[in-house]
């Protein structure tokens, strides 16, 4: 999970790392008393997932209270990548001397962390590195041994910071790992990370990205969940505890297996090149390897409720869980919809395969569901569930 | 022979008595696999599935010689578990656990290099080892598949259950699923480094999936090392950037981790990369019998 900015900063200062006053404001009275109550000039900062802010026009100085009312109405609901604007952070305005770059991160390659460091700071690292990749400095850190203040000043001086920022850094630095290791973080980033004018070191900037699977033990994570920008079927899927994904086509998907419900995805689009209307799926749904009649029934209601769906796939691979017991849990499923009062009205096409195939293709022959048609392999299966679609099914 | 793991092979259970543990701990034994007994130090002297429980790995192994480790525990106790089959030098451990943190995978990844790397690691987050005929560690279906020449090397489960099915006439000589989380022990490279000495094995069916680079840096190792012939699966072509499909690993962040650079640079090596499952089944299938 991603954190905003101003998450990001509320949970450096909890671990006593400098960062601006900031006030959240969600419109631009808010924005007004934001700026009153800190004087002087601020920022107006959109906050949204994603980078590029400053060039979209979501970050303004404004002089005074009434500045800032009138910079919030520019950037509250704007479109930044996609992300709508709901809220901005006011921030008292630093004197900026020098603008760094710090970051811890999660290297999949070496299996390890790793801190990136540059005196370049302030833009986008990876054009840095691009460009001039002598001042950036990478240095690997191992989850044994972890930062303390001496080895954080040494990253401090590969980066090539100033003597004058190293003390200030390294203790910045050290604190950061406290938040990357304790908080169970991927990412923790600070661009800029600055030296203000009267010389301290600050983070001027925040962005953390949280280890989901690290909820069982950072239970108070739960607060960050941004639940104004969650899918209402991704929150309804989430509630029953479905590995669900909305995507913006109209054949529905269910599968077994993160693998095999992503390359139904692929399947499915390439047989969609071939339709009216280009069918494409609709979302991703792993309903794991056991494939109970409940799961597949609140799969089954997830999708149907999704106004765009005009077909679905169901693309079981019976492993563990044998072909048999998926198809009694397709008929149970609709017995369990039908006692919910729901009908399957959108043709399903269903293809199993595996452990007792032949047996599950069997019970679900003689069960004789309506619109519920079943096909051998995956690309025609795939195919099938396409054509329903473009044709509406 | 296989890689890894072969009818020789003597497997424990760590977290035997839970209700996962049990399940495939049952499955495994009436697959013929020699499992010799489990460890949960809570429940040490007693006997479950008329195995012996024992205190520590280092004990298990002691008393029944095992040289194989599945772990079932939960993920709050996956690294702890880990840990000690590191210090018990055990051979091998596979870590079924779904659901692991990173920073936890992490740590034991670099315990185990301080420790010399004594243990291979296989997954978390995957479904196990197989060597059809012979010896299967983890939850794959022991009877979708007959023994043969082929090696398979995948991240995710069910694509691995498939592909073996589609190819069962034709039959592995060991199928490795790795597990699908950002961090794990054994990569696409230690498989293809494996297959590539095993003289039991005459072809490799690689299987990858969208985020992080692991399928390219394979691309760099086939060039370079590979002499049997390699087909490949990318799975995630159509994925959205930023959205975790499934798998923790599974993510396109930003240009990086995408199905389509995958598989350029897999097909820049020679690699045949099929566009969907029974295309990938269908290319060995020529290439194994031509």
């Amino acid at each position: 999970m991603d954190l905003f900015e101003h998450q990001a900063k509320e949970l450096f200062a909890e671990y006593g790392i400098p960062v601006p006053r900031g006030i959240v404001a969600e419109t631009p009275e808010e924005a007004r008393a934001a700026a009153e109550q800190l004087t002087g000039r601020v920022v107006v900062k959109a906050q949204v997932k994603t980078g590029g802010r400053g060039k979209a026009g979501g970050v303004k100085v404004a002089d005074d209270a009434a500045d800032a009312y009138a910079k919030a109405t520019q950037i509250l609901g704007m479109d930044i990548k996609g992300h709508t604007v709901h809220k901005v952070l006011i921030e008292e305005a630093s004197q900026i001397a020098e603008e760094y770059y710090f970051s811890f991160l999660l290297d999949r390659a070496n299996r390890s962390f790793l801190a990136i460091c540059s005196a370049s700071g302030g833009m986008d690292i990876e054009e840095v590195a691009h460009t001039a990749p002598e001042k950036v400095a990478k240095v690997p850190v191992s989850s044994l041994t972890g930062i303390d203040r001496a080895t954080a000043r040494e990253i401090a001086v590969a980066g090539g910071l100033p003597q004058q920022a190293l003390d200030g850094a390294a203790e910045l630095i050290e604190k950061l790992w406290a938040v990357f290791v304790d908080e169970d973080a991927t990412l923790v980033e600070v661009n800029p990370m600055i030296l203000s004018a009267d010389g301290q070191v600050k983070a001027l900037d925040g962005k953390v990205t949280l280890d989901d699977n690290a909820n069982f033990r950072q239970a108070e994570h739960t607060a960050y969940v941004d639940k104004a920008a969650e899918d209402p079927l991704e929150a309804r899927a989430k509630e029953k505890h479905l590995n669900y994904v909305k995507l913006d086509g109209n054949v529905g998907i269910i599968g077994n297996g993160a693998g095999l419900v992503m390359s139904t995805l692929d399947v499915v689009a390439y047989a969609g090149e071939e339709f009216p209307g280009q069918p494409k799926p609709a979302n991703f749904l792993d309903i794991g390897g056991g494939a109970s009649a409940e799961v597949m029934a609140n799969g089954l209601e997830i999708i149907l409720s999704d106004p765009s769906v005009k077909s679905v796939f169901v693309n079981v691979f019976g492993g563990i869980t044998a072909c048999d017991a998926v198809a009694n849990g397709i008929v149970s499923a609709f017995d369990l919809l039908r006692s919910r009062g729901e009908e399957v009205t959108h043709p399903l096409v269903v293809r199993l395969d595996g452990n007792n195939a032949a047996l599950g293709r069997q019970i679900l022959a003689d069960a004789a569901l309506p619109r519920v048609e079943l096909v051998d392999t995956m690309d025609e299966a795939a195919k099938r569930a396409a054509e329903l679609a473009a044709v509406g099914a | 022979m296989a890689i890894w793991l072969t009818e020789n092979s003597k497997i424990i259970v760590q977290g035997m008595t839970g209700g996962e543990g049990t399940k495939h701990t049952r499955r495994m034994l009436a697959a013929g696999v020699k499992v010799v007994g489990g460890v949960n130090a809570r429940k040490a002297g007693i006997t479950h599935e008329g195995l012996p429980v024992f205190g520590t790995v280092q004990e298990a192994m002691e008393q029944t010689g095992a040289d194989v480790s599945v772990v079932f525990v939960p993920p709050a106790a996956t690294k702890a578990a880990v840990r000690e089959a590191i210090d018990a030098e055990i051979p091998l451990c596979v870590v079924i656990t779904e659901g692991v943190p990173v920073h936890d995978t992490t740590e034991f990844w670099a315990y185990a290099v301080s420790k010399g790397n004594k243990t291979r690691i296989i997954g978390p987050n995957c479904p196990g080892i197989a060597s059809p005929g012979a010896s299967n560690a983890g939850i794959i279906p022991a009877d979708i598949t007959t023994k043969g020449r082929v090696g398979l090397v995948s991240k995710s489960g069910t694509l691995t259950y498939q592909l073996m099915y589609e190819l069962r006439d034709i039959g592995f000589s060991t199928c490795v699923g790795i597990g699908g989380d950002p961090v794990i022990g054994t990569t696409h490279i230690d498989a293809l480094q494996a297959f590539q000495e095993d003289p039991e094995t005459d072809a490799i069916v690689m299987i990858g999936e969208i985020g992080g680079d692991a399928e390219e840096r394979a691309a760099a190792y086939i060039d370079e090392h590979v002499t049997k012939p390699v087909v490949a699966y990318v799975a995630g072509f159509t994925a959205p950037e930023g959205k975790t499909m499934g798998h923790a690993g599974a993510i396109v962040s930003g240009s990086a981790g995408t199905a389509q650079a995958k598989k350029e640079a897999l097909e820049k090596v020679g690699v045949r990369v099929g566009r969907t499952p029974s295309e990938t089944a269908r290319l060995m299938r020529d290439l194994m019998s031509a």
